[in-house]
């Protein structure tokens, strides 16, 4: 190995996962997990509620201690390295809740004496974009002005790396996409983030990579759209079938699959999805092949393939059956 | 910012200091409780004339003899109502005229109906024409330091320094790690000490006040005595108050839920309220029990603070229970810094 070569890492990658593992009694949370974060990357973690994405991230954040594996964060280790990577770091938790007879102002004061450095608590304020509830007690505030001082207080130390577990579950959409554009801010300004979801849109519209995890493990890695173009087809053809002329039963799956275009079939509780390239040109088979086999239509749809498409194709289930 | 503004201690504390204070039950528990404790205690217990003890006879001149005291009413009555009227509590005492001289029933188990008894007893026989052998008078003491309000005061000021350091440490920490905020500060590069240690520099900062406004209101009303030395009584009163927040940290390290916390919270105050000689002196439990009672906290409290309150004692004289009480910040300290639990 080259003399440079550990620094280099340093420099380049953010996170390192090697092997990780972490049971909790008899459930593995997290099973030989690998993954690696490069700087100024925004980095997703998606899957369904119990896929380990909390303790994967718990991990990463040293709260909670791995089985076995290693765990490296900008080329330090949770073991030798605790106290510096706590000032390097920004971490915001699932469901912390503030104390609630505190106003925004004091949390922040609060978080901005631990780190030491950091931005001042005005400016921690303001692009969280609190300031005109400075003054109010955290009881007051509405579910996104909570979930945007805990955005704050991960940011008040100017971290390297910052930690969002779940930041927009429990959100209304317009406060989501409030969230969004702030972590939008933090992207441009070049902050490593790795965050947690189960919102499919969330991912493909905040995150470089994507990691979809379920049962501890991680199914695929890769940017949204390399993922999405891994189910083979951009657009999803979804219809289902309400009467048979000849009454001999369903579709035919084979004779679906076959339809030039149509790159996959799936039917799930009688819905039939299938996956396709370009719809101008597949649809009026499928109608074409439907009409062959003399299916009555109740239901017929189309939409851009997403990850939650990928999670399915994956894993049979949708990410939110959970 | 200032640089103390900047410390991270100090902004633990002051957040602590501004919850508590935030919380009008907090105040109400921690100011207000005490007072009307000892105002009531106060009233029930003022030095007031011996009471007037209720009595009966069943003949018109044996009541004469009877109102003559003036411990005693006496009302005349037949035998059956009587019987009715000691049943129902509404006399101590029935003189009965027996054919050779005087029955008394009464219960004597009650000491006010046993006083009765010695009273009326003497009020009969000097109306028969008994005169005393040997000449007596009464010399009535009422003066501060030896009264009931005087004994209570130090007990209150004990029971009240352990209510608010333990429901002050132990509801906020569970409720913290309730809300994962204990975890979202140890996901912080805040150090854990410093968490804790600022409980203690809050409650210490609202113990001077708690202190104070009790103190004051007592010396102020029932003019208690302050016969030992005060920056003797503060310490002492800062050693108790650590104690009690050792154990409040003990006792809230591990539990996960109010209703656990505060379940264990009265397991562990449950027994001194009752054992501790808050209201009456812990020695009138039996010998077999005093170690234990002895190596309570509260009861150690109490002590030291009847000691120099009432006594005038200073602290190398009362070494035992200042012993116990530095036992009892050490050991749970110690134990808890280990088993507590951050998530």
């Amino acid at each position: 190995m080259l003399n440079g070569e550990p620094r280099r890492q340093e420099e380049s990658t953010a996170l390192l996962l090697r092997g990780v593992r972490k049971s909790f009694a008899d459930v593995v949370a997290v099973d030989h997990l690998d993954l690696e974060v490069a700087r100024a990357e925004c980095f997703g973690l998606l899957g369904p509620n119990g896929a380990g994405k909390t303790t994967t991230i718990e991990i990463c954040e040293g709260l909670t201690a791995p089985d076995e594996g290693r765990v490296e964060l900008l080329g330090l280790n949770w073991r030798s390295g605790a106290g510096e990577l706590r000032q390097r770091i920004g971490v915001q938790l699932q469901e912390t809740q503030f104390p609630e007879k505190l106003t925004v102002e004091e949390v922040l004061r609060l978080f901005r004496s631990f780190f030491r450095r950091g931005i001042p608590v005005e400016e921690s304020i303001q692009s969280a974009q609190l300031e005109e509830k400075r003054g109010a007690r955290v009881g007051t505030l509405s579910g996104g002005q909570k979930q945007r001082l805990a955005m704050a207080c991960a940011l008040v130390g100017d971290p390297e790396l910052l930690f969002l577990d779940e930041p927009t579950t429990g959100l209304d959409p317009q406060a989501r996409r409030h969230l969004w554009d702030l972590v939008d801010r933090l992207k441009q300004a070049g902050r490593t983030i790795i965050l947690t979801t189960h919102y499919m849109e969330e991912a493909e519209r905040l995150c470089d990579r994507v990691a979809i995890m379920d049962h501890g493990r991680v199914l695929a890695l890769g940017s949204p759209q390399q993922l999405i173009a891994s189910v083979g087809g951009e657009h999803i053809v979804e219809f289902a079938i309400s009467g048979h002329e000849s009454g001999d039963g369903a579709a035919d799956a084979a004779l679906l699959s076959a339809i030039p275009g149509v790159h996959s079939h799936r039917s799930d509780a009688g819905l039939h999805q299938l996956s396709v390239r370009e719809l101008h040109i597949a649809v009026p088979r499928i109608f074409a092949e439907l009409t062959r086999q003399g299916l009555h239509l109740s239901e017929f749809r189309t939409h851009s393939a997403t990850l939650e498409d990928v999670f399915m194709r994956l894993t049979g289930r949708n990410l939110r059956d959970e | 910012m200032n640089k103390l503004q900047r410390s991270s201690l100090y902004q633990l504390s002051i957040m602590r200091f501004r919850l508590t204070l935030r919380e009008p039950e907090a105040i109400f528990w921690v100011f207000i409780f005490p007072i009307l404790l000892a105002v009531g205690l106060g009233i029930a217990f003022r030095n007031r004339p011996a009471d007037v003890l209720q009595v009966a006879a069943t003949r018109p001149q044996l009541t004469r003899a009877l109102a003559a005291d003036k411990g005693l009413t006496a009302t005349t009555m037949d035998e059956p109502a009587g019987s009715r009227a000691l049943a129902s509590g509404s006399i101590l005492l029935l003189a009965i005229q027996q054919p050779d001289g005087v029955a008394y029933r009464y219960d004597d188990t009650n000491p006010d109906a046993r006083t009765a008894r010695l009273l009326a007893d003497r009020a009969i026989q000097t109306a028969a024409g008994r005169r005393d052998a040997v000449s007596s008078e009464d010399q009535h003491i009422h003066e501060p330091g030896a009264r009931y309000i005087d004994f209570v005061v130090p007990g209150l000021l004990g029971m009240n320094l352990m209510g608010s350091a333990i429901w002050g440490m132990g509801f906020s920490i569970v409720e913290a790690r309730q809300k994962k905020l204990l975890k979202r500060m140890v996901a912080s590069p805040m150090p854990r000490w410093q968490y804790l240690a600022s409980y203690l520099i809050s409650r210490l900062a609202l113990l001077v006040l708690e202190v104070v406004a009790f103190l004051g209101f007592a010396r102020l009303i029932f003019a208690v005595p302050f016969r030992g030395s005060l920056w003797q009584l503060a310490l002492l009163c800062v050693l108790a108050s650590l104690s009690f927040s050792a154990l409040g940290l003990l006792v809230s390290s591990r539990a996960k839920t109010m209703e656990a916390a505060s379940g264990l919270m009265n397991l562990v105050m449950l027994p001194m309220w009752i054992l501790s000689g808050v209201f009456f002196s812990a020695s009138r439990f039996p010998a077999v029990i005093q170690p234990i009672v002895r190596a309570l906290p509260l009861t150690a409290a109490i002590d030291t603070l009847r000691g120099n309150m009432l006594q005038g004692m200073n602290m190398g004289q009362m070494f035992a229970p200042i012993a116990i009480l530095l036992a009892w910040v050490a050991v749970p300290f110690a134990v808890s810094l280990r088993i507590f639990r951050w998530r």
